[in-house]
């Protein structure tokens, strides 16, 4: 399969087809859906119906009781989510949330709307579930349960990255995330599962991390991060393992430590640690801050979030510090004490040991924001930091949805920001794309995968869009955040849409900001670019 | 007929049928029916169907704290946080309070409503942008229509109290301002006819939201249109015996009903679309008024980190504990320096 163009992408056509939504039927076009996932996967985490099956089959080969399994299942789960029972009887189909979803606004296919997605789901609750579902049929959006229709699930609950920009907006602030993790959660339940997930997760739960890597192999990746920060700046940011009794122990996702961009992030959290000479340790076991479980259902991801508090009681720390990370952060915050079920008592309330602030909003969860941390740092003017040399870079600032609509993060990423770089090199995007109201990357949840590229350069456009305003504009030539999924993937979709403007980290620009006493003289940043004003008679005055 | 005509047909037949069936019905005598079996039939479905409802979801419990979180939370005290932060993540129950009250009072998520706009130059295909524009029209639409219904239906509870209580006698007066018609017109009525027309156009006019309309929206509408009309056809052109009206509706109210004389048929199709409106309430999506107040990801703090959320479900699950994790990778790990728990001989010498 080859990729359209961008100037064949960007003609959306935002025209309904002729048939009616039951009728039409999803076009299962290479490009645009994830693999089927391999039965191995399914076996390491012992998940229901492994077999070798593939998407463009016409039998899915589903259990014989598929229906029952399913509909048993929505049983459950309206039993035990309040959520699922009232988004599916108090949506009105107002559509205020139909052009807020990102895979609407790049696919112009009205399934993606997140209300007639929704429907999807809510058709066969009502038919099953409803007395006037069952009298009266289509009339009341209510349809037969039948192999279509769960292959219609599978398509556009893959179109989904649970990014909640939908919920910001409707009234009822019904959330297509949650019916999506639901529906997700029930499509597993008959063996239907996307391998990219299934691959990360089940790699996560057996090794630690959903790169799989060992653990000698995870410590051989960081260890060469280390020796990259002291070739391009003389300074040894040595690192400790599994060590009882540290401190502190980080847990960051694999994206940050398997590929760039997100490596020169890991070389700025063991510059920024170093500097501070903390007491702080690295784990082989709870090396994953990520969670793809958690996007294809609420059990597996408690099964793999388990770990880290599992090992912070086992290495004896105080408490946890946790790297830049999007969804992370979503499930750290709102179910990672929910799923431990108490407060974890062996860890202690978070207090910085460099400027003594107490993170008494983590008093319960006993876990910090790496960006909570480095702004308090900043703040007590803990860090000596030379922005100039970050003079090269024109940043503007991608919220994650995961921070922004399941915690609201918004202001320490942007005071450390406004401290790290010179005065006048910040641009905030149009304020209809940031903050609560941020578009995704377009392949978050699990889909980041290569063989639905098209999808992912759809979905992404909203946002690609809004970052191609402000290179225009102004020049920004980097696009900043704190997320390591989007450190993965928006340097694909950027590079498809806006190839100008690259992706960083924003501890990578603390790493190219700090001064250390006695350092050699810094002619590069972390990515060996050429500092401005190196080698110049005059430098820093320099314009683009 | 397509999806969207058959729909919207059906909703249009459905309630034409619905005034013709009390039409007819009073044209055959059947004021007893329609006056006073029906209405207490409809309020019994109303408050049964709304009862039953607001239990049942509340039997479900609400396992996770899942705010959707539209503003800064709190975190260090110097974090700056505005007051509509403050409301739109609330940090504890009292802020809650103030967001459900925006919510349900102002509408406010509707009035974030934006619209984006894919503009196009058809010589720089690749230069497409999207705009994002604020759209308050539908935010307008709505607050419109619902308050317009509110003041409307405690106009009418004049017809429920004897004597009128002052306040609703003010209230008319209020609403009865512009008195360039006789008898004095009320500003509510154009205006819960022009939002009707607005929410109804809208559905029409847009092709993705006449594509996922169905008639069980339509119906609400079409039934709404059809009680403001004909309680404005009764009002200010086809006059009914007022005194007669109240007469009856004290007696239902009462408990002791009667059948006055004079009632026009027009009323009885007035007071039969009502039922109808409250028998449907509870079996549809205008479910939505109570359910707002129940949704997890409004009524809810966004103080996790500090206040623990329990699931009363929550159960065990199977992990990957660290003890198996070093049995399989124990060699591996001490080569590399990594700390274990058991030293690689110990573990052997364990299993022998």
């Amino acid at each position: 399969m080859s990729l359209p163009k961008p100037e064949e992408l960007a003609r959306v056509s935002y025209q309904p087809p002729a048939r009616g939504w039951m009728e039409v039927k999803p076009d299962f076009r290479p490009g645009t859906y994830c693999n089927a996932a391999s039965p191995k996967w399914l076996e390491w985490i012992d998940y229901p119906y492994p077999r070798a099956w593939s998407v463009a089959d016409e039998d899915w080969q589903l259990p014989e009781n598929w229906k029952e399994i399913v509909l048993e299942g929505m049983e459950d789960r309206l039993a035990r989510f309040r959520s699922l029972k009232l988004f599916f009887d108090i949506c009105v189909r107002c559509g205020a949330c139909a052009d807020k979803c990102h895979f609407f606004l790049g696919t112009g296919d009205p399934k993606n709307m997140p209300v007639l997605r929704a429907e999807l789901l809510r058709s066969v609750y009502k038919r099953y579930f409803t007395r006037l579902g069952k009298a009266l049929g289509e009339l009341v959006g209510a349809r037969d349960l039948d192999e279509s229709v769960i292959r219609e699930w599978f398509f556009y609950l893959y179109q989904c990255t649970i990014c909640r920009r939908c919920s910001v907006f409707c009234p009822y602030g019904i959330d297509m995330a949650e019916m999506t993790i639901l529906g997700r959660e029930m499509l597993a339940s008959i063996g239907l599962n996307i391998d990219w997930a299934l691959a990360s997760v089940a790699q996560c739960y057996d090794k630690g991390s959903h790169i799989g890597a060992t653990p000698q192999a995870f410590k051989d990746m960081i260890d060469f991060l280390a020796e990259e920060n002291e070739r391009i700046t003389g300074i040894k940011t040595p690192v400790s393992y599994n060590r009882k009794g540290a401190e502190i122990l980080f847990v960051t996702p694999s994206g940050d430590y398997f590929a760039d961009p997100g490596t020169f992030t890991l070389m700025g959290y063991l510059l920024l640690f170093t500097y501070l000479d903390l007491d702080w340790t690295f784990s082989t076991y709870a090396a994953e801050g990520g969670n793809f479980g958690w996007f294809i259902s609420h059990e597996m991801g408690k099964r793999l979030n388990a770990k880290i508090y599992h090992e912070a009681e086992r290495l004896k720390v105080k408490w946890i510090l946790g790297g830049e990370c999007g969804h992370m952060w979503r499930i750290c915050n709102q179910y990672m004490p929910t799923w431990y079920g108490q407060v974890p008592s062996f860890l202690e309330v978070p207090v910085s040991p460099i400027t003594g602030t107490v993170f008494e909003n983590a008093r319960v969860h006993k876990m910090v924001h790496i960006s909570e941390f480095t702004a308090d740092l900043i703040r007590h003017n803990k860090l000596k930091l030379d922005p100039q040399r970050n003079a090269h870079i024109k940043l503007t600032f991608h919220d994650s949805c995961n921070t922004s609509r399941g915690m609201g993060i918004f202001e320490e990423p942007r005071y450390i920001i406004r401290n790290v770089l010179p005065e006048g090199h910040f641009f905030e995007m149009p304020p209809n794309t940031i903050r609560e109201k941020t578009f995704c990357c377009g392949s978050s949840s699990g889909i980041n995968a290569n063989e639905n590229m098209e999808l992912r350069m759809q979905g992404g456009f909203p946002r690609a869009n809004a970052v191609r305003y402000v290179h225009e504009r102004y020049g920004v030539n980097h696009l900043g955040c704190i997320c390591a999924l989007d450190r993965a993937t928006l340097p694909t979709l950027l590079q498809y849409w806006v190839p100008e403007v690259e992706v960083t980290g924003i501890t990578e620009l603390v790493g190219n900001a700090l001064v250390f006493e006695g350092e050699i003289e810094r002619t590069t940043d972390l990515r060996d670019r050429e500092l401005v004003g190196v080698g110049e008679q005059e430098g820093g005055e320099e314009e683009e | 007929m397509n999806f969207a005509q058959r729909h919207i047909t059906v909703a249009l037949a459905a309630v034409l049928g619905l005034i013709a069936v009390a039409y007819v019905g009073v044209q055959g005598n059947l004021q007893l029916l329609f006056g006073v079996v029906v209405p207490y039939l409809a309020l019994l479905l109303f408050f049964e169907g709304i009862i039953y409802r607001v239990i049942k979801w509340a039997r479900s419990p609400v396992p996770f704290k899942i705010p959707t979180t539209a503003g800064q939370v709190k975190s260090l005290p110097w974090v700056p946080r505005t007051l509509g932060d403050k409301l739109d993540n609330p940090e504890s129950k009292a802020w809650v309070i103030g967001r459900m009250a925006l919510e349900v009072l102002a509408f406010r998520s509707l009035f974030r409503n934006t619209r984006t706009e894919l503009v196009s130059d058809p010589k720089y295909p690749e230069k497409a942008r999207l705009v994002h524009w604020s759209y308050k029209w539908l935010w307008l639409g709505a607050i419109a229509f619902h308050y317009a219904f509110l003041i409307i239906v405690l106009r009418h509870l004049r017809f429920f109290f004897e004597p009128t209580p002052q306040a609703i006698a003010l209230l008319s007066e209020i609403d009865g301002f512009w008195q360039f018609f006789i008898p004095t017109f009320y500003l509510t009525d154009i205006i819960i006819v022009l939002a009707l027309l607005y929410l109804l156009g809208r559905r029409l006019a847009n092709a993705n939201l006449r594509y996922l309309t169905l008639a069980s929206d339509y119906f609400p509408l079409f039934l709404i249109l059809g009680i403001v009309s004909t309680g404005i056809l009764m009002r200010y052109f086809f006059k009914t015996d007022i005194t007669a009206v109240k007469q009856l509706v004290m007696g239902l109210v009462s408990l002791k009903p009667v059948i006055p004389a004079g009632i026009s048929p027009l009323f009885y199709v007035h007071l039969f679309l009502v039922c109808v409106l409250l028998a449907y309430f509870p079996y549809s999506k205008l479910l939505h008024a109570p359910g707002v107040f129940f949704s997890p990801t409004r009524n809810l703090p966004g103080n996790n980190r500090w206040e623990l959320h329990v699931n009363p479900w929550n159960y065990p699950v199977k992990f990957h504990p660290y003890m198996e994790y070093e049995d399989q990778f124990r060699d591996a790990m001490y080569e590399a320096g990594i700390p274990v728990e058991k030293e690689p001989e110990a573990a052997v010498a364990e299993e022998e």
